[in-house]
């Protein structure tokens, strides 16, 4: 089965982007794809390779750019929300690209479900 | 139905706004803060234990565990891990989160 | 403008599309940001639904004034809905009664369904984003 993924909130301040990154994990370990995860609102804020957590504590940012690449995510940052922010282009960790909202309807038109995590 | 609630009961109304629109053999997965509302004593207990008559109710064990509330489940709420709550989205035609 | 240009994902699927509204306005982002995904949403031609449920209903309100918090009003681009083609805007009578609201109250014009309905109409949905 197919799931799209909406993260709706930056990283550290609210637990819905671990949230949505255990549920696409083991979606994926159980046979599951998850081709798109698409971050809108304070979400966009995952996507910054600028940040940089304490050593004991999880990289958010990098384990979505290490889950990326091992299982061929497309990880979606919306543009009009992102430059509200501060998020460009030469901010972007591997694997996030900036897009539009139409890149969020075309997962809830193609996959199968789509999950949302937010505050 | 999947009906996904992330709220404390006790904090916010998304629990009980979710409880009222769910509709007969729809499920409700209790996630993040709204873990709470499935505890022993807690004062949306209540609703939890009546809601369970026509709703099934779970609740994600690691959210319960990391608050110090997994030896305190209601009866009736069923516990479930990260695979369990990709098996309900997976099982059901639509989920809505209740944010 | 560019957001009313026909959109197509190339697989002519139509889908039920909800986006449910249970935030007030101006203190959080969450209304103002959900609008432009609904207006995203529009160009693709699927079936639309907007519903305005628990404080959801306080985005529209008429007689709004932001002037003073220096933020944009966005209350009006509800009344813009219809020329994107989105007309079925839901509001439940339980979510007006609790904030001593009436139709009359509102910016535009709203099905005003009661509990059962609203819970019918969700569950027959495929895809609900909340805001």
């Amino acid at each position: 089965m197919q799931f799209g993924i909406l993260v709706n909130e930056g990283p550290y301040n609210h637990e819905a982007s671990d949230s949505a990154y255990l549920f696409a994990r083991t979606a994926i370990e159980k046979g599951h794809k998850v081709p798109r995860i698409f971050f809108y609102h304070d979400g966009v804020n995952n996507s910054t390779r600028m940040a940089e957590p304490p050593q004991d504590d999880r990289n958010v940012t990098a384990r979505w750019s290490k889950l990326a690449e091992e299982h061929g995510i497309d990880l979606v940052v919306c543009v009009a929300a992102a430059l509200r922010r501060g998020i460009k282009d030469e901010l972007l960790a591997p694997g996030f690209r900036i897009s539009g909202l139409g890149q969020l309807v075309e997962m809830g038109i193609q996959y199968d479900r789509l999950v949302t995590f937010g505050d | 139905m999947l009906h996904i609630v992330n709220k404390s009961a006790t904090e916010r109304s998304s629990l009980e706004s979710c409880l009222r629109m769910a509709t007969k053999g729809s499920a409700v997965l209790l996630i993040e803060d709204a873990v709470y509302a499935a505890t022993n004593g807690n004062a949306a207990a209540a609703k939890i234990q009546a809601a369970a008559a026509d709703l099934k109710i779970y609740a994600l064990g690691p959210d319960l565990a990391a608050r110090g509330m997994a030896g305190r489940v209601l009866d009736g709420v069923n516990v479930v891990d990260y695979g369990g709550f990709v098996d309900l989205v997976a099982e059901h035609s639509n989920c809505q989160s209740w944010l | 403008m560019s957001d009313m240009d026909e959109m197509d994902d190339g697989s002519g699927v139509v889908k039920k599309f909800m986006f449910l509204n249970r935030k007030a306005p101006h203190g959080t982002v969450y209304a103002l940001e959900g609008l432009e995904v609904v207006l995203i949403t529009a160009a693709f031609d699927q079936d639309v639904s907007m519903v305005f449920t628990d404080d959801g209903v306080y985005q529209l309100m008429k007689g709004v004034d932001t002037k003073g918090i220096e933020v944009k009003d966005f209350s009006k681009t509800y009344r813009a809905l219809e020329g994107y083609d989105i007309e079925k805007l839901y509001v439940d009578q339980v979510s007006l009664d609790a904030r001593g609201l009436t139709e009359d109250d509102l910016i535009v014009d709203v099905t005003v369904l009661s509990v059962d309905e609203m819970a019918n109409l969700m569950a027959e949905q495929d895809v609900v984003i909340s805001f």
